[in-house]
């Protein structure tokens, strides 16, 4: 199948044989890359769907709570008493590797220190309805920014993964295949160089024996006598 | 130091507001790509976006996938649920797997 032109040389023979090595201990080294990055992003993936099922759930309550909210006040008092919010909540982003994916880590911080002054209006002119639309809401968000964490983690892990299998695969089925057969060719080519070598050597040697000692003509004359 | 934006319709999105996230409320589909271009590259880690606009901005969206900032999160709507997100996660599935192997009976 040698689709490649190679040349029979033993040079190219050893650049092969070293190519061959290499790329066998590539193809382990990345097959084992891929398991492991498999085997975590399964296990990611899972909590993703649950987290993300878990999230949805809790944003579509808590859209309910603030229809509710709002039929019981004016559109205009509700935009005012939502306005002006009291908190701001800020990310620290750090990165965590895993098997040479970078996710991202968050870690949440709110402005002010209680995590539950978030209510940015007085009780007087807002219906109770919107509290506990509010509460509703604020309880989802440490699910919804681990969700951010998770559900970019198993992006950024799955198009690794894709590459590596990719490169696994070429490698599995295209490189070192092409290799070994680049390989069996030169060894054939060169052992059989090496017969017409032989083949030719014992052939001039006959001849120059034959020169030295004429053995034709001495069988020929013995046979005459 | 990062913020959190949320991007969408009005209606959908102006609860959030109170907890501290930035909301970006947009009505029309240019307006809505231009912003969410804006908030992509700038100081923004994670982008909440409801379902309904992240179809339309799909394109869009799948740029910044494989960037590690910002992690775009579907969010449903108040209009209820499209199945986007769902979808989604099941995609990072098909990609990595082959086939959908964990979810597909669902």
């Amino acid at each position: 199948m040698a689709a490649k032109q190679v040349n029979p040389t033993r040079m190219e023979l050893t650049r092969l044989k070293k190519k061959l090595a290499t790329a066998v201990r590539g193809h382990k080294l990345l097959k084992d890359k891929r398991d492991e990055l498999m085997r975590q992003f399964l296990d990611l993936v899972r909590e993703n769907m649950a987290l993300r099922e878990k999230v949805e759930a809790g944003i579509k309550d808590a859209n309910k709570n603030f229809v509710i909210a709002k039929a019981g006040m004016s559109e205009q008092e509700l935009h005012s008493a939502l306005m002006a919010p009291k908190q701001e909540v800020y990310l620290e982003t750090s990165k965590r590797n895993v098997m040479s994916v970078d996710i991202p880590v968050f870690e949440y911080k709110t402005r002010t220190a209680d995590e539950n002054d978030i209510y940015s209006y007085g009780f007087a002119f807002t219906s109770s309805d919107l509290d506990g639309a509010v509460k509703s809401l604020s309880e989802k968000l440490p699910d919804m920014l681990r969700l951010a964490e998770i559900e970019k983690a198993c992006q950024l892990m799955a198009v690794e993964i894709e590459k590596t299998r990719r490169r696994v695969n070429a490698l599995e089925h295209v490189i070192i295949p092409e290799t070994r057969e680049s390989i069996k060719y030169i060894t054939m080519k060169l052992d059989e160089n090496e017969r017409s070598t032989q083949i030719r050597l014992m052939k001039v040697k006959d001849m120059m024996l034959e020169e030295a000692h004429h053995y034709k003509e001495k069988m020929v004359n013995a046979e005459e006598a | 130091m990062y913020k959190i934006a949320v991007i969408g319709d009005y209606d959908s999105i102006y609860g959030f507001a109170v907890l501290g996230l930035d909301t970006f409320p947009v009505s029309e589909l240019e307006e809505a790509e231009k912003t969410f271009i804006k908030l992509a590259t700038g100081d923004y880690a994670v982008i909440y976006i409801t379902e309904a606009l992240a179809e339309q901005l799909s394109r869009v969206i799948a740029k910044y996938k494989e960037n590690l900032m910002p992690s775009i999160i579907l969010i449903p709507g108040i209009s209820g649920n499209t199945g986007k997100g769902i979808e989604g996660v099941k995609k990072s599935v098909e990609q990595a797997v082959g086939s959908d192997i964990l979810f597909s009976n669902q």
